[in-house]
């Protein structure tokens, strides 16, 4: 059945294969998306080989340089020249293309920056040393360098291959004072300086009343002696714990033959990346998404962990759904059980399935103004006078962002609600009724049980976009570093006033504004990888509803 | 229930009287449920509503005009008689609380605003000679200088000191400092009558110019020499003789700066001098600022920063003038705006911080004014006489008139908002040292001097410009996707690309900003011509696979059923792309001499942004094609299956059917997602935010960036102070935002809803 151009051109099928090439675009650009974030996200984790090279520009001066390769472009001279760099005769003129690396060099506190690009046709002598190390540190990024001793008290007492063997114990060792550290430091004076903001607040408080009773002034003063007293305790015991964690060095070459010290306190992780079995390799890979995971962020978030962002975004989206749930579902059963179906009714609906449409920085605007200003400035004249002119309530915080979200996504659950109400048949409602239930039973006996999934694809999906959401929440509560997460161990335990961190917010804020961005990459990269795992499976999930939902409503139609 | 009663044995009552009660409480609960289940839905559909109103309530406020409310009427010192003292000046200071008042007798006497209660009354040393002139120097600096009789000028300063009481009440005093000495000092060696005097006071230098009854023109400069050793300041003197302008001197100014000396008739000649060296002053230009000969100049002062002149006539013309470089990079003298009041014009007194004015006419009224804005405020009359004297507060919230009688009326102002007005926002505004009028969006100041620009036009015309090229990329794909899912796909492979593309729609805005800003705009700058490569070719290179996939023999296209062109185009449109990134380079080479950006530059003369719209077209295209696909293809999908099978039967083939049938039945649905899509577009913050560089600026320039109204909202809120007008007007943006989205969403959402009921009747 062969045709000609013409006869095929009249046909229409070229236009048929043109729409289908859109949807392969589209695909494309789907799946391309996904994995390439799940590709940069995931390989942040795994140990680089590190290559040394010797690096001669235009055979004039030579140094010595480690690293990682990130990333190699094709560039053309044109370009190079263009931006004033030297071209030399290893490049060959007649050609217009070099090929340009881009090397993670780490050692900033020496070179300035953790990144620098060079020209192939520089390189020679190019090899993988096998007992290179490689130290991440919490101050200064990545070290790249030989182990030449250790030292403990300022003397050598292992060198060269014997101090990697040192190395770890003493290592596990530090970690383990950190531990005590971090514990004294984050959770015992943290309670103690807590404990001292609420009983100043608690003396305001009394001074505004004007009430002076002496007996309540000195069990003030006694408690806060005791508090004093307790913190100078915990600050001894921090000294002395400081002395022994700064007890042991590492002695390090770096590439220019320099030795410098690193104290082991400031050292995360050391490996040798040439020299690792595969399995030790996925050890360190572990451990490192691992980290990423539970710890802190480190290097104004361009390192470390992602944990309270994490956390903050949970947090956010289960205090959203304990109040977008009820009102949502309320709203819903309102209006499709009770209200009267007319034209208001109709258009109450129509400007509800709008407001899905609405630009979420509007949220976020009217949040600011009107929960965060006007609510919680009124909250704070009334209930926390005594901690004025700081805000208490009058300030961005979680249980606005809570909020905000709540309205935003409260159409979304409306709408699913409602979409499932109607699909329960007549025939069930008025056999309950039949049977002499009053509405009220009806409604709670036999017609919410079965919108129920209904409810949770609502309510997956409106998680789903409050977890995506950023710009309302750069307004009303996110920060890019918050100092203590809203749920802790200090009486009432959860601090709807604070400020807290979220995912997307991190991606924007280390992706955008962070000094290091070059460095900072592939943690946006794994942060946006998590991201998107969390919201496809809720999307997914909810899919998964719906279409359950769909067949059990055939069934009972039969 | 008398029955009851009698038969104590019969099961009945007792076994009904709890049901009875039973019963109750079921009905009761049934009543709660229902008022509950009402007050939380109202209550919820309430909070819904309450969004625009509060938006509204926010941004009302900036519309209002101004209000001035009476505090006192009284008068002060010596009013009677043939010897009463004439204000030759009034002042307030800071809070309001006291003013200034020089008399003709050389007095200076300060009292409370409230009540006119004398606080301090100070006498100047005038030797006998008498008042001539008062000349007062930008408002912020507050020193006067008086001309004398003799050819001599005495400059004072009025300060006050701000002290606490234990009781945390505040106590302001007011004294007099003398800047130069309190000796009166020779302005003229010829010692002529100073008819009109100007001085302005820097951190340097007091310069003076004073105009003798005998015309001539001088300019002092006293340059400040502090000796290390004495607390006294050490005056150098300089002393030039200006040209005498062709008219009289009835005004004199020179403006904080100290660069430029304007003199001005009654006539209307105004005089220009550069006395930006001292030594050498030189006539810049003489124009005529009024057109009739019957009108007269009445005032003559600088609107705050002393750019601007305002120039007041007899006949209630008040006009701004300021100078304005011409094409020639001249500076000239324009006229920018003017403003009508009832009769001729007394007083002219500036706010200190805004580009607003307030004036007094014959008729004594009050009326604000202001400038950019192009704006009147308020005309309110205050008093039967004519006004002589006018003061505003610093903080411009109060107003203090003494009218021809010496009266003096007190009056507290409400002008929070006077630099919005609808030409303000939306219109063409001619800014201070601005060439024309334009439409310029600057919020943040760096400087007292500077003025806000809030013309929403550029980030309005950024908004729809970066949902265009979003809708340029968006619309094809997502249309051309779902006519395709929807009327031809096979039924397996739908049920996968539908929920896929529908998860596209939920992915996180910020990630794509992310990948926008730091992935695809660097791959962009570099690869160009790959990507106009790709527009060009892929679609040929569609057709041409097409073409010979179709010449192909049977069993071979057998493995692939039709409807599952899409899975066999992805590898083929995986090569094109790659091609053309490939031959990007070789492009680049061949054409544009290795480097397209700068051949776009220096060639076409289109500046080339990293983060343009290009980028943002593309990431937020990708964010709305989902949303554009999702809708038509229901729409598509759900055109009744007989009306596609009649057209088939009778004998129109696929695409004719499609064109003819299906795509004419499902239009409005096509056009509700388009509208949907380029709502979501316009909001869309995240995207824009990341992806541009966010300068607000008005070209439609692909390589260009852009602000938009969300993205400028989420910039500035943070920073900006609670009811401010910076604050409303964000809000205003808001609203706009809002308003705009709902109305295309609703449009769309009566649209699908006819659409339902048309297909349900099919």
């Amino acid at each position: 059945m062969r045709k000609t151009l013409k006869t095929w051109f009249d046909s229409g099928t070229p236009w048929i294969w043109l729409n289908a090439g859109a949807v392969s675009l589209s695909l494309i650009m789907v799946f391309g998306l996904l994995i390439m974030i799940a590709v940069r996200g995931m390989s942040h984790f795994w140990p680089a080989q590190v290559l040394e090279f010797d690096y001669t520009i235009a055979s004039k001066f030579s140094q010595r340089i480690a690293g990682e390769i990130n990333d190699t472009v094709e560039v053309s001279l044109e370009n190079l020249r263009n931006s004033g760099i030297e071209l030399g005769k290893e490049i060959q003129q007649n050609s217009q293309w070099v090929t340009r690396h881009l090397i993670k060099t780490g050692n900033r506190d020496v070179l300035g920056s953790d990144f620098r690009w060079v020209l192939a046709p520089y390189m020679s002598n190019e090899h993988f040393p096998q007992d290179i190390i490689v130290l991440e540190r919490s101050e200064w990024g990545n070290l790249y360098g030989y182990l030449k001793a250790i030292k403990q008290n300022g003397q050598i007492v292992s060198e060269n291959s014997s101090a990697w063997t040192d190395l770890s114990p003493r290592l596990d060792r530090v970690k383990n004072i950190q531990e005590q550290i971090r514990d004294i430091e984050k959770h015992k004076i943290g309670e103690i300086n807590y404990e001292l903001e609420q009983l100043r607040l608690k003396k305001r408080g009394l001074e505004l009343d004007k009430n002076n009773e002496p007996e309540i002034l000195s069990q003030i003063k006694s408690s806060e002696d005791t508090f004093k007293q307790q913190f100078g305790v915990l600050q001894s015991e921090l000294a002395k714990l400081y002395q022994g964690i700064n007890r042991d060095k590492l002695v390090v070459e770096i590439m220019d033959g320099k030795h410098i010290e690193i104290p082991f306190a400031k050292i995360v992780r050391a490996y040798k990346p040439n020299d690792m079995s595969f399995i030790q390799r996925i050890g360190v890979y572990l451990s490192r998404a691992w980290e990423f995971v539970s710890d802190d962020p480190r290097e104004a978030n361009t390192e470390g962990g992602i944990f309270p962002a994490i956390f903050g975004t949970v947090m956010m989206v289960i205090i959203m759904s304990i109040l977008v749930t009820p009102f949502g579902v309320v709203t819903a059963v309102y209006m499709h059980e009770y209200a009267k179906q007319g034209p208001v009714i109709r258009t109450i609906r129509i400007a509800v399935n709008n407001l899905a449409g609405v630009p979420s920085i509007v949220y976020g605007i009217f949040g600011l103004g009107f929960f965060v200003y006007f609510l919680g400035g009124n909250i704070d004249q009334l209930f926390f006078p005594e901690a004025l002119p700081a805000p208490t309530f009058g300030t961005p915080g979680i249980l606005w962002s809570s909020l905000t979200l709540a309205i935003l996504t409260v159409p979304v659950v409306i709408v699913a609600t409602e979409e499932g109400l109607s699909r329960i048949p007549r025939a069930i409602r008025e056999g309950s009724l039949a049977l002499g239930a009053t509405k009220a039973e009806t409604l709670w006996r036999t017609v919410l049980p079965m919108a129920t999934p209904a409810m949770m694809t609502g309510l997956i999906l409106a998680v789903a976009r409050a977890a995506g959401e950023v710009a309302p929440l750069m307004l009303v509560g996110v920060v890019k570093l918050a100092p203590s997460l809203p749920l802790d161990g200090n009486f009432p335990f959860l601090h709807l006033e604070r400020k807290f961190m979220h995912l997307g917010f991190h991606i924007y804020d280390v992706g955008f504004q962070s000094p290091n961005v070059e460095a900072a990459r592939p943690l946006v990269y794994a942060t946006a990888l998590l991201l998107v795992i969390i919201i496809v499976i809720l999307n997914l999930a909810a899919i998964w509803i719906r279409n359950n939902l769909r067949e059990k409503y055939k069934a009972v139609e039969n | 229930m008398e029955n009851s009663d009698n038969s104590v044995s019969s099961t009945p009552s007792s076994f009904r009287q709890p049901k009875q009660i039973h019963q109750r409480i079921r009905k009761l609960k049934d009543k709660a449920a229902r008022y509950a289940i009402a007050l939380g839905g109202i209550s919820v559909i309430i909070t819904i509503v309450l969004i625009f109103f509060y938006l509204l309530y926010v941004v009302m406020p900036m519309f209002s005009g101004a209000r001035i409310h009476p505090v006192a009427t009284y008068s002060t010192g010596d009013n009677a008689g043939k010897n009463r003292s004439h204000s030759l000046y009034i002042a307030m200071e800071e809070q309001a609380e006291i003013a200034l008042k020089v008399t003709d007798k050389g007095d200076i006497e300060f009292f409370k605003t409230t009540d006119g209660k004398l606080i301090n009354k100070e006498n100047l040393a005038l030797e006998g000679n008498t008042i001539t002139s008062i000349a007062a120097s930008e408002v912020n600096q507050s020193v006067l200088a008086l001309g004398l009789s003799n050819g001599h000028a005495l400059v004072i300063k009025h300060e006050y000191k701000v002290t606490y009481n234990d009781d945390d009440t505040r106590v302001i005093s007011p004294f007099i400092t003398y800047p130069m000495g309190e000796q009166s000092i020779e302005l003229d060696e010829q010692q002529k009558k100073i008819l009109k005097l100007a001085i302005q006071e820097g951190e340097d230098a007091i310069v003076m110019a004073a105009a003798t009854e005998d015309k001539r023109l001088t300019l002092i400069t006293f340059t400040k020499e502090s000796s290390m050793l004495a607390d006294k300041v050490n005056f150098e003197r300089e002393q030039t003789e200006l040209l005498y302008p062709e008219s009289n001197i009835d005004f004199l100014l020179i403006d904080k700066e100290k660069r430029v000396l304007y003199t001005a008739s009654k006539e209307g000649r105004v005089t220009v001098y550069d006395i930006s060296e001292p030594t050498e002053p030189e006539i810049i230009e003489s124009i005529l600022v009024t057109q009739s000969s019957e009108t007269t100049i009445t005032t003559f002062d600088f609107l705050a920063g002393d750019i601007s002149l305002l120039i007041g006539t007899s006949n209630g013309k008040i006009s701004q003038w300021f100078p304005v470089r011409d094409k020639s990079n001249k500076e000239q003298l324009a006229k920018v705006r003017s403003f009508q009041s009832e009769s001729g014009i007394t007083k002219v007194s500036p706010e200190y911080f805004r580009k607003g004015f307030f004036v007094a006419n014959t008729k004594g009224e009050i009326v604000i004014y202001h400038t950019t804005a192009n704006r009147t405020l308020l005309t309110s009359s205050v008093t039967d006489n004519k006004i002589n004297q006018l003061a505003v507060s610093p903080r411009g919230n109060a107003l203090l008139v003494q009218d021809d009688s010496g009266t003096f009326h007190f009056y507290s102002v409400e002008n929070e908002h006077p630099e919005i007005s609808w030409s303000a926002l939306w219109g063409k505004v001619w800014y201070e040292s601005y060439q024309e009028p334009d439409y310029v969006w600057q919020s943040s100041s760096a400087s007292n001097d500077f003025e806000p620009k809030f013309s929403l036009i550029p980030i309005t015309f950024g908004t729809i410009k970066a949902a265009f090229y979003a809708m340029l990329i968006a619309i094809p794909v997502s249309i051309m996707g779902a006519i395709f899912t929807a009327h031809f796909m096979a039924p397996r492979m739908r049920s996968v690309v539908k929920p896929s593309i529908e998860i596209m729609e939920a992915l996180p805005t910020v990630i794509l900003g992310f990948l926008a800003g730091l992935w695809l705009a660097p791959i962009l700058e570099n690869h160009l011509p790959g990507i106009f490569t790709f527009l060009l070719i892929a679609p040929l290179g569609i057709l041409i696979f097409a073409f010979m996939w179709q010449q192909l023999p049977h069993q071979i296209k057998m493995f692939i059923p039709d409807g599952w062109q899409a899975a066999l185009l992805i590898p083929v449109i995986i090569a094109l792309g790659f091609v053309s990134f490939s031959v990007s380079p070789l492009i680049e080479q061949f054409f544009f001499g290795g480097d397209v950006r700068s051949w776009l530059s220096n060639e076409m003369g289109i500046p080339f942004d990293q983060r343009n719209s290009l980028v943002v077209g593309l990431a937020m295209g990708f964010a709305v094609i989902p949303t554009i696909f999702s809708i038509t293809e229901d729409a598509i999908f759900s055109v009744p299956k007989h009306l596609v099978n009649g057209s088939l039967a009778l004998g129109a083939t696929q695409w004719q059917t499609l064109l003819k049938v299906v795509l004419l039945t499902a239009s409005p649905g096509i056009f509700s997602a388009v509208m949907i899509g380029f709502g979501r577009a316009v909001g869309e913050t995240m995207i824009v935010l990341m992806a541009t560089g966010n300068t607000p600026v008005m070209d439609f320039s692909i390589f260009q960036g852009m602000r938009t109204l969300a993205a400028n909202i989420a910039v500035e809120m943070p920073e900006s102070e609670v009811d401010s007008t910076h604050y409303r007007v964000l809000f205003l943006a808001a609203l706009v935002l809002f308003v705009f989205t709902f109305f295309f969403n609703t449009i769309a959402e009566i649209i699908r809803q006819r659409l339902r009921t048309k297909y349900s009747s099919l």
